[in-house]
């Protein structure tokens, strides 16, 4: 039974993710979910170049996919929320992405208030054990009748 | 004295040492933003375009969108800002000058609105550039330049000349 719900949840939060028209223009795919938890990866795409001279990402490909992965935990907490927005997302860059790398997120949502909910997230490429870029935001959840 | 240069000649300085900036980011491409130019002042212009959606249900703009063309914006003001000097000396239309950019440190983004299924425009401000560091503030809007949709504060790290 609990698997049965696990295994509802993750692939309704796929199917929730794969329907926004721009996490699918960027190929994102969210790998796994938990209680509060998601993870999201995208693959290297070269027009997602920021840096024609390195072939890096850029920025603002990588906040999508900080923003989404965020969303997505939002969504993923016990709490239920019907939808969520973001309030502010701040990203830090530790380093450059490996070009040719999948950027994999892994996004925490770790507490929720009545109406807001705090999220943290790091960036990966194929090295995990040094960060690409971590973020830090505060999202609005709505409740079912709210 | 010196004669004022030709209008035409100054524009085409202008113009094509903003092209050269802005041509060279895929990215840039790929979510189709535009800058416009008015003298010094630059506008980023994000026409809509259906693949921007983050939330179809209202429909919004991605949170992403919004933080990316914020920070598309952010940069090419920064970067158009260190290379005007250059450029008003003529020194930039030669092919072999290359355009390093800046690179961001953090980016924080403040959604004040839900983005509208329609265009956005963003202009930012360098509050403080120095040798090594820089602090730009950048503001997005839709249908009202007050009513603001968006705004960022970010850090970056400016290229070094001989690294």
């Amino acid at each position: 039974m609990a698997q049965n719900a696990t295994v509802d949840r993750t692939r309704i939060a796929r199917q929730f993710i794969e329907a926004i028209p721009h996490s699918r223009a960027l190929g994102m795919k969210l790998t796994e979910v938990g209680e509060g938890k998601a993870e999201i990866t995208m693959p290297y795409d070269s027009r997602l170049i920021g840096d024609p001279d390195t072939g890096v990402i850029h920025g603002g490909a990588v906040s999508a996919l900080m923003d989404t992965c965020s969303g997505a935990a939002v969504m993923a907490h016990p709490a239920a929320p019907i939808a969520t927005a973001t309030l502010d997302l701040r990203i830090d860059y530790m380093r450059a992405a490996k070009p040719g790398d999948q950027l994999t997120t892994r996004a925490e949502c770790y507490h929720v208030t009545r109406t807001v909910a705090f999220v943290r997230a790091t960036a990966f490429d194929a090295d995990f054990d040094r960060p690409v870029a971590t973020a830090t935001g505060a999202f609005t959840i709505q409740r079912a009748g709210q | 004295m010196k004669r004022p240069e030709p209008v035409q000649i100054v524009k085409q300085r202008r113009d094509a040492a903003l092209q050269k900036l802005v041509s060279r980011v895929p990215y840039i491409q790929f979510l189709g933003i535009q800058i416009d130019r008015r003298g010094d002042e630059l506008t980023g212009v994000l026409p809509y375009d259906d693949m921007l959606i983050g939330n179809p249900a209202l429909p919004a703009l991605h949170g992403g969108v919004t933080a990316a063309f914020l920070e598309v914006t952010a940069i090419m003001e920064l970067s158009w800002s260190t290379m005007w000097e250059d450029m008003e000396a003529g020194h930039v239309s030669d092919d072999e000058t290359p355009i390093v950019l800046p690179k961001t440190i953090d980016f924080t983004v403040d959604y004040l609105r839900s983005g509208l299924p329609r265009d956005a425009y963003a202009r930012a401000r360098v509050n403080r550039s120095g040798r090594r560091y820089a602090s730009v503030h950048v503001e997005a809007w839709q249908d009202n330049r007050t009513r603001l949709f968006a705004q960022a504060t970010g850090h970056f790290l400016m290229p070094q000349p001989n690294e």
